[in-house]
């Protein structure tokens, strides 16, 4: 039926048919009116659900009672009775009732960087802003592309912001992964396998011997420039939080690829290695590896090696998400139809290429959920660095705990921390819906 | 084959360098210029973070004593904050250079872990504490009561040990940490908790209205706290051991940290001269310091009486009397050996 079709058939009230009045037609629309109180709206609805009988009235009364007493007094607590600025727990007991909270704004920056220096905050804030910067053309497609260079050196720029140290040391750096880029490409040619071990010696073997002294050469000839250099055990509180779960999130990724490839490979050698991480990884818990980072790793390397802590850490971290992402991954390769590959492999296309085309595009938009879930998991596994005395933000309550002036304060640190942590992960988790939609170009059938 | 060599490999590579661990701690000192101290990652009184994020308390003081003897500076120390766990594995593994961590001197640790304890600086001991309206005055009044403790330390043996020596029975209510253990007591799900006489003192100076309870006066076990540093290097655990005396001395003689410099110039006591390296016997060279090893010890914090005061002692929120740790003119078990 056309449009024109549809409009010669409406009725017009005051039309007149047959040049004859019809008074007993309503002129005008009688405008629509609400509907009564008792069928619908809040009242009705609220008649409907909660006191449609004796028995539920009692019990909503009485629910309703225990929320207002519970509400009131989680209100007075954290609100109205609640005390923000005093020297001690003392204090905050005479002064009023509610929860002491004072000791989140005495203590705050030790939960933000730990023992990072006061005077070079703005470099852990500097490198948190910069995150965001390096991140967003990750995260939304209509940013330049030309921003991606910057998150390319955004782990250098930022390791170099909070640990400082020498400018020559980064630029050795820079340079080294040149050359072994460099060393790669001559020897590719020649053969594959013999240019991959050349170039990975040349990497190890500049940082076991060469990247420290030629630092410290270049420091002492032309003149140190840089950033003053911080300890890793400065660091504590959500900085080390977040360098250990940003690093984990950023590396785990791209190596658990690497591993959910390796496990359907058909190279035997490489599929038992990738199987065999795998399952070892995954078999044990965290916690051990983290004391095999702390306790165990010591015996073996020489005193005073400064092989430190964050960074032992950070690689058991990295190998335990690793693993996880592996297997999530793994699942996606395995979620899409046989016919993708085959069709690939019709195409012509080698295998690189159909994994970079079709598969892992395919592949990684059905595992986002799993994905996202894996990083929250480990951004709040973070907390377990506390038991190997790393003093992240549960850990640092101990201290903080134990100065006599704080001594007794349990619930509002414990809030505090599971707030940051709570709008971290719900920021992950909103983000991860949000992508998840625009990435929905509808396969289901 | 392959494997077996490598095995071979690095243990002896491990073993070769935890032999030059094992060497020389003060040059290794020296030349790092710092100490690592390990210390706990929070007691109350003992270890804990002050507003401007720097260690503060009973144990980080003798890591400051020992960083001034050795090297000159009492801030030139680095704290490495250590569980009940990885405190041993850190000192063995040589991370940190000494241990100050509340850690009491056992025979297996000493012998077995192969470690060498610096005389104790704190005599500590398993009490209990109790709320004033229960009753009790006495622990042999608290048969059949229910008694918060935490799992898996030796105080929850000392418990078991005393009530069956005592023909008593109680109900253990098991709590994590010492924060769990005050939530529950408050909350009356323990008649009793227990743990060392200075945790209690602490825990009830955290309370609303401390007057409320009552630490019993029985002690059920002995804990003698202080530093260890490992076995094998006699040199630098005679430095940390005779810097715990030397300010034990200083307390004995009268030397604080504020008259130490007037009294090194002025006193004619030998023994003060001696403590202070006022004559030429040249004491601190005999492990490889200078003379003023003890002076500097001793302004670095004061006296251990002076460290005593300001960390746990009654003008503290801890208010810990002096008891058994008072000097031993005093009544107490603190009994430096001579400086000669």
């Amino acid at each position: 039926m056309s449009d024109t079709d549809s409009e010669t058939q409406v009725f017009r009230p005051d039309d007149q048919i047959g040049g004859m009045s019809l008074a007993y037609v309503s002129t005008q629309t009688i405008p629509a009116s609400h509907s009564p109180v008792s069928t619908s709206g809040p009242i009705a609805w609220m008649r409907e659900k909660m006191f449609s009988s004796v028995s539920d009235t009692i019990v909503s009364l009485i629910s309703l009672a225990v929320i207002i007493l519970v509400v009131t007094s989680l209100m007075s607590w954290l609100v109205t009775n609640s005390v923000w600025t005093a020297g001690s727990l003392a204090e905050c007991r005479e002064i009023d009732t509610g929860g002491c909270f004072a000791v989140i704004v005495v203590r705050f920056s030790q939960f933000m960087f730990g023992f990072y220096p006061s005077e070079l905050y703005w470099r852990p804030i500097l490198a948190f802003a910069l995150m965001f910067v390096a991140a967003a053309p990750l995260l939304h497609d209509t940013l330049p592309r030309k921003m991606l260079f910057f998150s390319a050196a955004y782990p250098l720029l930022a390791y170099w912001l909070l640990w400082g140290g020498s400018v020559w040391g980064i630029a050795l750096f820079v340079g080294a992964l040149v050359l072994t880029f460099v060393i790669w490409q001559l020897l590719k040619g020649f053969n594959m396998a013999i240019a991959a071990i050349v170039a990975g010696l040349f990497l190890v073997l500049w940082f076991m011997f060469a990247q420290g002294s030629v630092t410290s050469f270049i420091d002492n000839t032309i003149g140190f420039v840089g950033l003053e250099s911080v300890e890793s055990s400065k660091f504590g509180g959500f900085l080390l939080t977040f360098v250990i779960g940003v690093t984990g999130i950023v590396a785990s990724l791209p190596i658990g690829i690497m591993l959910a490839l390796g496990r359907k490979s058909n190279l035997p050698i490489l599929k038992a290695l990738c199987v065999g991480f795998i399952e070892f990884i995954r078999g044990v818990p965290l916690i051990t590896l983290l004391f095999v980072a702390s306790t165990l790793l010591n015996y073996f390397l020489p005193p005073g090696t400064s092989f430190d802590i964050i960074l032992r850490v950070l690689i058991m971290v990295t190998l335990f998400a690793s693993a996880y992402m592996a297997e999530v991954i793994r699942g996606g390769l395995a979620a899409l139809p046989r016919g993708q590959y085959e069709a690939a492999d019709a195409l012509g296309l080698t295998y690189w290429q159909a994994t970079q085309k079709i598969v892992l595009p395919q592949a990684l938009k059905i595992s986002i959920p799993g994905i996202v879930n894996t990083f929250i998991g480990l951004f709040k596994d973070t907390t377990l660095v506390s038991i190997i005395g790393l003093l992240d933000p549960i850990g640092i309550m101990q201290p903080i705990r134990s100065d006599s002036n704080w001594n007794g304060i349990v619930w509002e640190l414990y809030l505090f921390v599971g707030l940051i942590f709570f709008i971290t992960c719900f920021t992950m988790s909103r983000y991860s819906m949000y992508f998840e939609r625009k990435l929905d170009t509808g396969h289901r059938s | 084959m392959k494997t077996k060599l490598l095995t071979l490999a690095l243990g002896t590579a491990a073993l070769a360098f935890s032999a030059t661990a094992n060497a020389a701690t003060l040059d290794d000192v020296k030349a790092k210029d710092f100490l690592q101290c390990g210390v706990s990652t929070g007691f109350p009184g003992f270890a804990f973070t002050d507003d401007n994020g720097d260690w503060q308390g009973f144990d980080p003081a003798f890591c400051r004593a020992v960083a001034a003897a050795v090297l000159g500076d009492a801030s030139k120390v680095k704290f490495t904050p250590t569980t009940g766990k990885t405190r041993f594995t850190a000192l063995a593994s040589g991370e940190i250079d000494m241990l100050a961590r509340n850690t009491t001197e056992t025979f297996s640790r000493d012998v077995d872990l192969k470690f060498t304890f610096a005389p104790v600086n704190y005599y500590d001991g398993q009490g209990f504490m109790v709320r004033k309206d229960l009753g009790v005055d006495s622990a042999l009044g608290l048969s059949s009561a229910t008694i918060c403790i935490q799992t898996g330390t030796t105080t929850e043996l000392n418990l078991a040990d005393y009530f069956r020596a005592n023909n008593m029975s109680y109900e253990p209510v098991p709590v994590e940490t010492n924060a769990e253990a005050q939530e529950k007591y408050l909350a009356n799900a323990c008649d009793a908790y227990t743990t060392d006489a200075s945790g209690l003192s602490a825990t009830r100076s955290a309370f609303e209205n401390p007057d409320d309870h009552i630490v019993l006066p029985e002690i059920i076990s002995k804990e003698p706290l202080g530093p260890l540093v490992r076995q094998g290097d006699d040199q630098w655990a005679d430095i940390v051991k005779w810097t715990i005396l030397a300010l034990i001395t200083a307390e004995e003689v009268g030397v604080t940290a504020g008259n130490a410099d007037q009294m090194k110039a002025d006193s004619t006591d030998p023994n003060i001269q001696r403590l202070l390296g006022a004559t030429e016997d040249n004491y601190g060279a005999m492990f490889g310091l200078d003379n003023d090893w003890a002076l500097r010890a001793i302004k670095a914090g004061g006296n251990y009486g002076e460290i005593f005061a300001r960390y746990l002692g009654t003008e503290t929120p801890l208010g810990i009397e002096r008891g058994v740790n008072a000097l031993w003119t005093d009544g107490g078990l603190m009994y430096a050996a001579p400086i000669r």
